[in-house]
């Protein structure tokens, strides 16, 4: 067979030739020591955010753009904050405001960028595929970190979640994980699906009706459901996806009522669950909506250690890409 | 370029004409334009030149039932003569051009310009099609029969499903009165919106996805209302088994045929890989088992023709994120070889192969091409088949360098083509 290798495609466009992380674009592909690289350099930066000072030099002199052509606060404010106790510069541009860019497209706003000498790029769109985009046209020696493209990945939500799940539940070879709700436009689920396979979690658990679920989904390796008392049943970790009004709107479902009735996260629901078992959602919430409050603020949430965790991730992942893990500072601080 | 077409005797040829079964070593004789001879030397005929083919292969000109020249208004993307000269480059002789134009061919002005421009540029002829509805909209019909009379092949909607059923019923009662061919692109317009086929690969990219079944349902409709108005209807580039299996049952009693897209024969949605632009298509690649029921369906002949469906873009309209990318391949410079490897894959004979690129599209059209026979136009493709060559887009000689299929190695060298006796084209040797 001749080679198939297409002049926009290639393998996989996220690892260099030596093997390590040359930007992060998605989980899947991503190799276990890659992985558990980003989740062990995290937890020592768990610490220094519990010191009075917060900072590190790793990125000192660094220039790092938070380019956002959607809206977000968690991710974009976690990531400006890691980059800013890794000493970076920081620039926040949020293009979602201004009806797309007054005609300026996507490669000529990051070539402006690069004019800048800028060293990493922290993207969010809200298509599918645009990370990819700008990491095959940015100069060779620029990273790029998806901070979400449409529904396809969210690397550094799914590498939190699984540190989250790491630091509450040990080894995810021994859990089970439902994840439930939207995974039909859930960048989060499916990035979440890549890196607790990659490590080996034995069951994997979706739960939605089938209109909130992508074709094929069982080709990412999960057990599907659609009644949420089945899929609970006996899990360690719970998933829960935000749902947005628009679902209803688009006829995927009748009502948030309705919804919350089936899918929607209670106490009640949650006796099904293993008795130790945790509560994740990444952010915003619907209160009554996917989760009741009782959940959400129970001792079985693990929400706002999430976003904690959040920050060290981003610092791990900045760290890694910037190629300046400093080995000094992973024995005074690890 | 040649003026006046001259005599020649083409000797050594290995001949491929499907229309009479012929393949083997013969000799072609071509005079005022025309096939004068083959075999023996017609009575008192005198060369004015002689070619040794010895080694090439020898066939009807190609016959690509849909390129997109973007000409009038796309120029950017590609024009008359740059993507003509593709077509000749490639052994492809006669065009049908889709009338996704700028304006769209829902003028006479267009067919006019298209006819006059290609009889200017002397290289491949150009068989337009006419618009369906005005603008391609969908909402209401073309002036068809002035469009025909202005020299267009048949009427077409492009690469757009028209929605709503009782305006294509009324445009098929129309056309079906005239008469003239329709070539539909058959999908549910709602079900169809998708980037990309779903499935597993539109499941890991987040890509909205583009179900067979939105095809499927098309065919079966536009089919019953073929068999309600009369009409004779041309499925263009059917990508899925489902729509094949709704056709099947129909070739039996209707008037009606498909075509299939190279480029579909031979990729599927794991092409797609990682986001690649240039595998973006309409309709999207589908699976392997999609791709094997094209592929038998090409072998029976249920799908009588083999198309480029070229559609040249500016790199630009690559260089995007997969939703806002266009549509379409830069087909006419790998066509043929394409073509030949799918022989090579033991899909078809190279007989079947020819045919499907010939006589196929050429009956389709409705037009007197596809074939060898004494008195014929001498529309002719003298290629190597032993030639290979690695897929390097940026020498295409079509505008658009936008292919997947960068990096194939594949086999078939046009050599030489002839139009109506004059040559067009000549290759490097090389």
């Amino acid at each position: 067979m001749s080679p198939a290798f297409p002049r926009l495609g290639g393998g996989n466009p996220q690892l260099r030739p030596d093997g390590r992380l040359g930007h992060l674009l998605s989980i899947e592909g991503l190799p276990e020591r890659i992985l558990l690289e980003i989740l062990n350099t995290a937890e020592s930066f768990l610490q220094i955010g519990e010191r009075a000072v917060k900072k590190t030099p790793t990125l000192r002199g660094k220039t790092v753009v938070n380019l956002f052509f959607e809206s977000s606060t968690r991710t974009r404010t976690t990531f400006e904050l890691a980059a800013k106790r890794l000493s970076a510069d920081v620039l926040n541009i949020n293009v979602a405001t201004s009806s797309h860019n007054k005609g300026e497209s996507l490669l000529d706003t990051i070539d402006n960028l690069m004019a800048m000498h800028v060293d990493g790029f922290v993207m969010r769109h809200s298509e599918a595929g645009a990370a990819h985009l700008v990491a095959r046209h940015v100069d060779q020696d620029a990273w790029v970190v998806n901070a979400g493209d449409g529904r396809h990945a969210h690397p550094t939500q799914g590498l939190l979640d699984v540190f989250t799940i790491l630091r509450h539940k040990g080894p995810v070879d021994q859990l089970k994980v439902a994840i439930v709700g939207d995974i039909l436009h859930s960048r989060v689920a499916r990035s979440q699906i890549h890196a607790l396979s990659i490590l080996g979690c034995p069951d994997i658990r979706v739960v939605a009706p089938k209109t909130l679920l992508p074709a094929a989904v069982e080709h990412l390796g999960v057990r599907v459901f659609h009644d949420l008392d089945e899929g609970l049943e006996g899990v360690d970790v719970v998933t829960m996806l935000r749902l947005q009004q628009e679902r209803m709107e688009a006829n995927l479902l009748p009502s948030s009522n309705e919804y919350f009735r089936q899918y929607g996260l209670t106490d009640k629901r949650l006796e099904r669950a293993d008795p130790d078992a945790i509560v994740l959602h990444p952010g915003p919430m619907n209160r009554g909506v996917e989760i009741d409050s009782v959940v959400a603020d129970g001792p079985r949430a693990v929400i706002l250690p999430q976003v904690t965790h959040g920050l060290a991730i981003r610092m791990a992942v900045l760290t890694s890409l910037a190629g300046a893990r400093d080995r000094d500072l992973h024995r005074d601080h690890g | 370029m040649e003026q006046q077409p001259i005599r020649r005797h083409i000797a050594n040829a290995y001949v491929i004409d499907p229309a009479s079964g012929f393949e083997g070593r013969q000799d072609l004789f071509i005079a005022a334009g025309r096939i004068a001879g083959r075999g023996e030397a017609p009575a008192g005929f005198a060369a004015d030149e002689y070619i040794d083919a010895g080694g090439l292969m020898l066939c009807p000109g190609l016959v690509d039932l849909r390129a997109r020249l973007r000409e009038p208004g796309e120029e950017l993307h590609g024009d008359m003569q740059s993507e003509l000269r593709a077509a000749v480059a490639g052994g492809i002789t006669s065009v049908g051009c889709p009338p996704d134009t700028l304006p769209v061919a829902d003028q006479v002005s267009v067919i006019r310009h298209q006819l006059g421009r290609a009889a200017e540029l002397g290289l491949a002829r150009v068989h337009p099609l006419a618009a369906l509805t005005q603008g391609l909209a969908g909402q209401h019909l073309a002036e068809m029969a002035l469009l025909l009379a202005a020299g267009a092949v048949g009427v077409s909607n492009g690469d757009r499903a028209i929605a709503h059923s009782g305006i294509l019923r009324s445009a098929l009662e129309y056309a079906a009165s005239l008469p003239a061919t329709v070539f539909l692109h058959s999908e549910d317009a709602q079900l169809g919106k998708g980037d990309m086929h779903e499935g597993e690969v539109s499941t890991r990219l987040g890509l909205p996805g583009h179900p067979a079944a939105a095809e499927a349902i098309g065919v079966a409709r536009d089919l019953l209302l073929a068999e309600l108005t009369g009409a004779r209807v041309h499925f263009q580039h059917l990508s899925s088994a489902a729509a094949l299996d709704q056709l099947r049952p129909a070739l039996l009693r209707l008037p009606v045929s498909a075509d299939a897209s190279v480029a579909h024969l031979h990729l599927t949605h794991y092409d797609v890989g990682y986001f690649n632009t240039h595998a973006k298509t309409c309709p999207p690649l589908r699976t392997h088992r999609d791709r094997d029921a094209l592929r038998a369906a090409l072998r029976t002949g249920q799908i009588s023709a083999i198309t480029s469906d070229h559609a040249p873009w500016h790199e630009d309209a690559s260089r995007d994120t997969f939703h806002n990318a266009a549509a379409g391949i830069s087909g006419l410079d790998t066509f043929l070889p394409l073509v030949l490897r799918l022989v090579d894959e033991g899909v078809l004979s190279l007989a079947q192969a020819i045919e499907r690129v010939t006589l196929g599209p050429a009956r389709i059209l409705g037009i007197p091409a596809g074939t060898l026979a004494v008195g014929a136009p001498a529309d002719l493709c003298l290629f190597d088949p032993e030639a290979r060559f690695i897929v390097q887009p940026q020498r295409f000689h079509s505008r658009g360098k936008n292919t997947p299929f960068g990096g194939w190695e594949l086999r078939g060298v046009v050599r030489q083509t002839y139009v109506g006796g004059r040559l067009v084209f000549r290759g490097n040797e090389d």
